[in-house]
C-alpha cells in the first residue's frame, strides 16, 4: 500500500470507521475538532450514525446506550470535556460497556489553553470516575500508530468488555505524517450475547446496570471486574526502548515528548554521551516490570522523564525504579513543548 | 540529509500549503515527513507558521527551535525567526511585502518578489507557489520533477485548467535563484 499524507485528527477518525465504528458521539473542542467534522461527513456515508451532542455529559451517556446495545461506538474530545465525561467513565466501567474515548490533550486546568499538553495523565490513568475501575490506556507517538491502536482499540474494549481510552496530545492530532492502511489484526472476540438488542428469542431481557444494592453482592462484583483488569495487566502492556542497552542516561517519555526526546537522545550519542529512551505505549497498564529491569542496569546513572505536564508520569517511574537510581524531570504545561536543546542538557548534568 | 524548515507569515498568504506542498513531495521521493502547523485563535491576516521535517532517515521530533531554512513571507516571521536560524542555513524573504534585509550573516538569503511575480501572472494568490520554486532551487531538497508531478495532482477535473499557471509561477520562483 501507498504511503498517504494525513492529519492526526482526520486520521484518527478514519481509523475508527475502518474499525466497524458505526456510531460516533461528540462535541466540538480545539484541538480535535477535526474529528466530529470527518465523522459528520463520513459517517453517514458508511452507514453509521453521527450526533453532534449538546455537552459531553450526554456524549458519554450516548456511549453508554448504543456500546450497551452492542454497537462498535466512540467519542474523541480535549481535556475539560473529558473532565465532563468523568462521572460516565464510572459507570461505563460499572455497566462493563465497551466503547472507545480518545482524549486530545490540551493545557490545563479548567479552560486553560489549546495548545498541546498532557495534563490528563491521573485522570486517564487512575481514574476521574468513581469506584475501582480501571480501563487499557494506549499512548501513540506516531500517526501510524495511532491509526493503529485506534483500531485495536475497538477489539481491546470489546474483548474485555470495557471502555479503552486513547490519549494523545494537541500536536499528535494536528500534525500531518505519511501512514499506510494496513490490515490490523483482528481478534477472536466473544459474542456480544449481553447487549440490550432486543430479546431475540431468548427467555430473559439482558439488563445492563451498574447498580448492585447488596454490599455483598457487589463486593463479588468488584472481584470479576479485579480478574478482568488482571488480566489486561498482563496481556495488554506495551513499551518501546531504544539503546537502553548501555545507557547512562535514561529518557522516559510518551506522545509528542517521546519524539523530541528521541531526536535528543540523537543528539547525545553524537556527542558521546550515553542515552537511551524507554517509551511506554500504554501508560495503563504502565511497563513497570520492564522499566525496573533497565534500572537494575550497572551502566545506567539516572533516569529523565520528559512530559507535557508539571509532573505525573514520573510517579509511574518512581514505582518502577523504586529509588535505585535518581530521577529527574523536565516539563511545561499550558501548551509549552520541551525542547531538544533543553533536554539534552539536563540529560548530560552530572555525567562524568 | 536533513531540512528543518520555518514556514512563516500572514494567515491566508498561503503559508501552511507551502508546507504541505513541501511534504507532499517530499514523501514522493520517498522520504520521511512530518508537518506540524501552529494552532490557535487566529483568523485572516493574523500570524501562521508551520514546522516541516524532511529527512532520509525516521523523524524524531516534528517540532524544532533551529531550523534549517526560514520562509519569511512577512515581516514579523522574518523578526521572529531570523534570530533561531542555524549557522549556514537559509532564509527566504518575501520581498513584496518585506523591505527589510536579512541581518545574519551566518546563513544565505534570497529575495524574492512573490507577490509581484503572482501579480505579473495574473494570480496573487499564487505566490506561494512562487515561493515554493525559489525554496526547492535554492535548498535542491527535492527534485524539480516531483514538484511538477505534484502541481499537476493538485489540480484535476475543473480546476485542471489552473496548472499551468502554477507551473509558470514555481518556475519564475526558481528562476529568482543564482
Amino acid at each position: 500500500m501507498a504511503k498517504e499524507l494525513w492529519k492526526g485528527n482526520e486520521a484518527i477518525a478514519e481509523a475508527a470507521i475502518r474499525a466497524g465504528c458505526t456510531a460516533y458521539f461528540g462535541y466540538p473542542i480545539t484541538p480535535q475538532s477535526e474529528i466530529p467534522e470527518y465523522m459528520s461527513l463520513h459517517m453517514p456515508q458508511s452507514g453509521g450514525v453521527f450526533l453532534q451532542t449538546e455537552s459531553e455529559v450526554s456524549t458519554i451517556n450516548m456511549l453508554y446506550g448504543a456500546g450497551g446495545s452492542g454497537v462498535r461506538v466512540m467519542t474523541t474530545t480535549s481535556s475539560p470535556g473529558f473532565a465532563l465525561m468523568q462521572e460516565g467513565m464510572g459507570y461505563l466501567a460499572g455497566a462493563q460497556v465497551p466503547c472507545v474515548i480518545c482524549n486530545c490533550m490540551r493545557g490545563g486546568p479548567g479552560l486553560g489553553t489549546i495548545q498541546p499538553a498532557q495534563g490528563d495523565y491521573f485522570e486517564a490513568t487512575r481514574g476521574g470516575g468513581n469506584g475501582d475501575y480501571e480501563n487499557v490506556v494506549l499512548a501513540p507517538s506516531n500517526m501510524q500508530e495511532a491509526v493503529d491502536m485506534v483500531q485495536e482499540a475497538f477489539d481491546i474494549a470489546d474483548q474485555y468488555r470495557n471502555p479503552c481510552l486513547l490519549l494523545i496530545d494537541g500536536l499528535i492530532g494536528q500534525m500531518m505524517e505519511p501512514i499506510e492502511w494496513h490490515e490490523v489484526k483482528h481478534r477472536d472476540l466473544p459474542p456480544k450475547d449481553w447487549a440490550t438488542d432486543g430479546r431475540n428469542g431468548r427467555d430473559h431481557h439482558n439488563i445492563i446496570n451498574s447498580l448492585y444494592i447488596d454490599p455483598v453482592e457487589c463486593n463479588n462484583f468488584n472481584t470479576e471486574l479485579q480478574k478482568k483488569f488482571k488480566l489486561m495487566e498482563e496481556n495488554e502492556c506495551r513499551w518501546e526502548e531504544t539503546d537502553c542497552d548501555d545507557a547512562e542516561v535514561v529518557l522516559v517519555a510518551y506522545g509528542t515528548p517521546a519524539r523530541i526526546s528521541l531526536s535528543a537522545m540523537e543528539a547525545l550519542r553524537e556527542h558521546g554521551v550515553k542515552a537511551g529512551l524507554f517509551r511506554p505505549k500504554t501508560v495503563w497498564p504502565y511497563p513497570y516490570e520492564a522499566l525496573r529491569k533497565i534500572s537494575k542496569q550497572d551502566s545506567v546513572k539516572k533516569f529523565l522523564v520528559v512530559e507535557m505536564s508539571e509532573g505525573q508520569m514520573i510517579q509511574d517511574v518512581e514505582l518502577a525504579v523504586q529509588g535505585r537510581k535518581p530521577i529527574e524531570f523536565l516539563g511545561h504545561a499550558g501548551g509549552v513543548m520541551p525542547t531538544v536543546e533543553e533536554i539534552a542538557e539536563m540529560a548530560m548534568k552530572g555525567l562524568k | 540529509m536533513k531540512k528543518q524548515i520555518t514556514v512563516s507569515g500572514f494567515g491566508g498568504q498561503g503559508v501552511l500549503s507551502i508546507g504541505k506542498s513541501l511534504v507532499e513531495a517530499g514523501m514522493s521521493e520517498g522520504l520521511e515527513v512530518t508537518w506540524a502547523p501552529s494552532y490557535g485563535p487566529e483568523m485572516r491576516g493574523g500570524t501562521a507558521n508551520c514546522s516541516v521535517v524532511i529527512s532520509d532517515q525516521p523523524i524524531g521530533s516534528p517540532v524544532f527551535t533551529h531550523p534549517s531554512e526560514l520562509i519569511a513571507m512577512n515581516l514579523p516571521a522574518l523578526e521572529k525567526f531570523e534570530p533561531n536560524v542555524e549557522a549556514g542555513g537559509m532564509i527566504i524573504v518575501n520581498s513584496s511585502v518585506v523591505d527589510e534585509k536579512v541581518e545574519r550573516t551566518d546563513v544565505k538569503a534570497y529575495y524574492v518578489p512573490c507577490v509581484d511575480i503572482a501579480t505579473e501572472l495574473g494570480n496573487t494568490k499564487v505566490a506561494n507557489m512562487v515561493m515554493l520554486g525559489a525554496y526547492v532551487k535554492a535548498t535542491g531538497a527535492l527534485k524539480v520533477e516531483t514538484v511538477q508531478e505534484m502541481i499537476k495532482g493538485m489540480f484535476t477535473g475543473r480546476k485542471a485548467k489552473l496548472v499551468p499557471l502554477n507551473m509558470e509561477a514555481f518556475q519564475k520562483g526558481m528562476d529568482c535563484i543564482n
